[in-house]
């Protein structure tokens, strides 16, 4: 039965992101009407609803194109080895509290069978949860590069080379920043990391910077504005996946917004407490805790879409210095001030969260002034 | 079964590494090498080592080999043929080299591993979980090899830098100013 209730986790995560995907579409269109004061798709259905029905129709009945002149192994493997990744990385998120075993379906599964305590709604229960996520989200850039090679067209080559810069550079961020997360916790398993916030409060309380440098490279790794410059429409026809049309273009679609989906999914599990809410998942059973974490998730994602209707995208040297000179400078930074408060709290008891607090501002304050004055001297250099 | 399984790994990590230099197009080349780095990562889960696992998948599947596709990328290699090698002196000797590499590599394992070495191996990290196990060793019992060796990379690193700085371009002060505009 313990393999049943495996196959069943693993068919939820699957459906979860394949339903998620089409209601984000419409999501965003609908978000970027409301922006900028526009119904946005409103034809199809009641308010519009059908709208990701109809899509998904047309994308079906449309024909596949493939040019010529791609290399057509690598040119259909590529949307693959995007979403395949964005599906995986689904397997360590807890997504509510343990199916109690006495539960309808912990009765199912005969449950007190094989695990008395609960089923833990979560896939793969590994020693080493996070940096899993990691490793399979850092292999998703393959599908972009060799869908920009593939296509053997100089702009999707140039999207896809844009891409694979901009994952590498914010990827070292992104570690960092949940590695000042995993010194708090002491644990990379994501489900003890949830169950720590439940007693000792979220962790965006203690560590308001990582999660800021969590949020902002996470848009980065999902290609999302304003870090969209692998498919910057002005520069590059439509980026990597130029080329592609039909369903290997919907494959595309359903990769990016899986991704956005997990990657909050994470930011969730990580800083906001999963499926806690200040002690109220004491008193609920398990479903409720599922609606909560589903609910923070939907948060997330609508702050993703508002970002991307709100900020210019960046250039690409902008980029850059962003990730090298700003972001990653903080993240180091910020694991030293985690690291040394943390220390002085087990040496000499001294109070956590003020020490934290104190340093993270200092740690602010550092890199701000830095940056004005690196403008500053960059600004009297091209005068001179 | 496992044994099997593994075998089966085993095979695709050496396929993956053969297929490295066979293909003649660097794209495949590099993708072939990501195979083997699957293979070898599917084998540590095997033995109970996640961490060195996932860290083989994130290190050098992640970053390394997109580093390669990306180098490959840049320099659009047209001509193909041009990797083409035809069989000389060189790849006699080459050949030779490797026959004795297996060798020596295969009867220094003969002789050192017994049979149930792999079931051992995955027994040690079942008390603890192998992330901590790991650390433990690294950070306490041999910190200051490990930093050690930390430091003569970067120092390898520095030297790279340095080699490129002052050797490739005649006018290092003009550098600067060139990146800027």
């Amino acid at each position: 039965m313990e393999l049943a209730a495996t196959a069943a986790k693993a068919v939820f995560i699957v459906a979860f992101i394949l339903a998620i995907v089409p209601m984000l579409v419409l999501g965003e269109r609908k978000v970027s009407g409301w922006i900028q004061d526009r119904h946005g798709p409103n034809r199809v259905g009641p308010g519009g609803l059908l709208q990701p029905l109809a899509d998904g129709i047309k994308f079906l009945a449309k024909e596949v194109l493939a040019p010529k002149s791609v290399d057509r192994k690598l040119y259909f493997a590529a949307p693959a080895l995007l979403l395949v990744p964005a599906l995986m990385s689904g397997a360590i998120i807890p997504w509510s509290k343990p199916i109690p075993a006495d539960s309808f379906i912990g009765n199912l599964l005969s449950a007190e069978n094989w695990s008395p305590d609960g089923i833990p709604f979560q896939l793969a229960r590994i020693d080493v949860g996070v940096l899993y996520f990691l490793a399979i989200v850092s292999l998703g850039v393959y599908g972009v590069i060799l869908a920009g090679w593939a296509s053997n067209n100089k702009y999707t080559l140039l999207g896809g080379l844009r891409a694979s810069a901009q994952v590498i550079s914010y990827e070292l961020s992104l570690g960092l920043s949940i590695l000042a997360v995993l010194l708090m916790a002491g644990t990379l398993q994501v489900d003890k990391i949830v169950e720590q916030q439940a007693g000792a409060g979220w962790f965006i309380f203690y560590q308001p910077v990582a999660w800021f440098l969590f949020s902002v490279t996470a848009l980065a790794e999902t290609n999302r504005a304003p870090f969209d410059l692998a498919e910057c429409e002005q520069e590059l026809v439509g980026g990597y996946h130029t080329e592609y049309s039909g369903m290997t273009f919907a494959t595309f679609f359903l990769a990016e917004y899986g991704n956005m989906a997990m990657s909050s999914a994470l930011n969730v599990s990580l800083f906001l407490g999963g499926w806690t809410l200040f002690g109220l998942e004491e008193m609920i059973p398990w479903y409720l805790t599922f609606l909560i974490f589903i609910g923070k998730v939907l948060l997330f994602l609508f702050v993703f879409l508002w970002v991307r209707w709100t900020f210019p995208r960046f250039r690409f040297d902008q980029l850059m210095r962003l990730g090298w000179k700003m972001a990653l400078p903080l993240a180091l930074g910020n694991v030293i001030v985690t690291a040394g408060a943390i220390a002085l709290h087990e040496m000499w008891s001294a109070p956590l969260w003020p020490v934290m607090a104190a340093g993270q501002l200092a740690l602010i304050g550092a890199v701000v002034l830095t940056s004005v004055l690196n403008a500053r001297a960059d600004a009297q250099r091209s005068q001179a | 079964m496992s044994a099997w399984i593994m075998a089966a790994f085993m095979l695709t990590a050496a396929a993956g590494a053969v297929m490295v230099i066979l293909y003649r197009n660097p794209v495949y080349s590099a993708l072939s090498l990501v195979l083997t780095m699957f293979a070898l990562s599917a084998i540590y889960v095997m033995m109970g080592a996640y961490f060195i696992a996932v860290a083989q998948a994130l290190v050098y599947a992640g970053a390394i080999v997109v580093l390669f596709l990306f180098v490959i990328m840049l320099l659009n290699l047209r001509n193909q043929q041009a990797l083409k090698e035809s069989f000389g002196l060189r790849a006699a000797v080459g050949a030779l080299l490797g026959a004795l590499f297996i060798g020596v590599a295969g009867g220094t394992m003969w002789a050192v591993l017994s049979p149930d070495q792999f079931s051992k191996s995955a027994e040690v990290f079942k008390d603890e979980g192998h992330t901590e196990s790991l650390a433990r060793l690294l950070f306490k019992n041999n910190l200051v090899p490990f930093e050690a060796v930390s430091l003569i990379l970067l120092a390898a690193l520095i030297g790279v830098v340095v080699l490129i700085r002052f050797h490739g371009r005649p006018s290092s002060d003009n550098s600067e100013e060139s990146n800027d505009a």
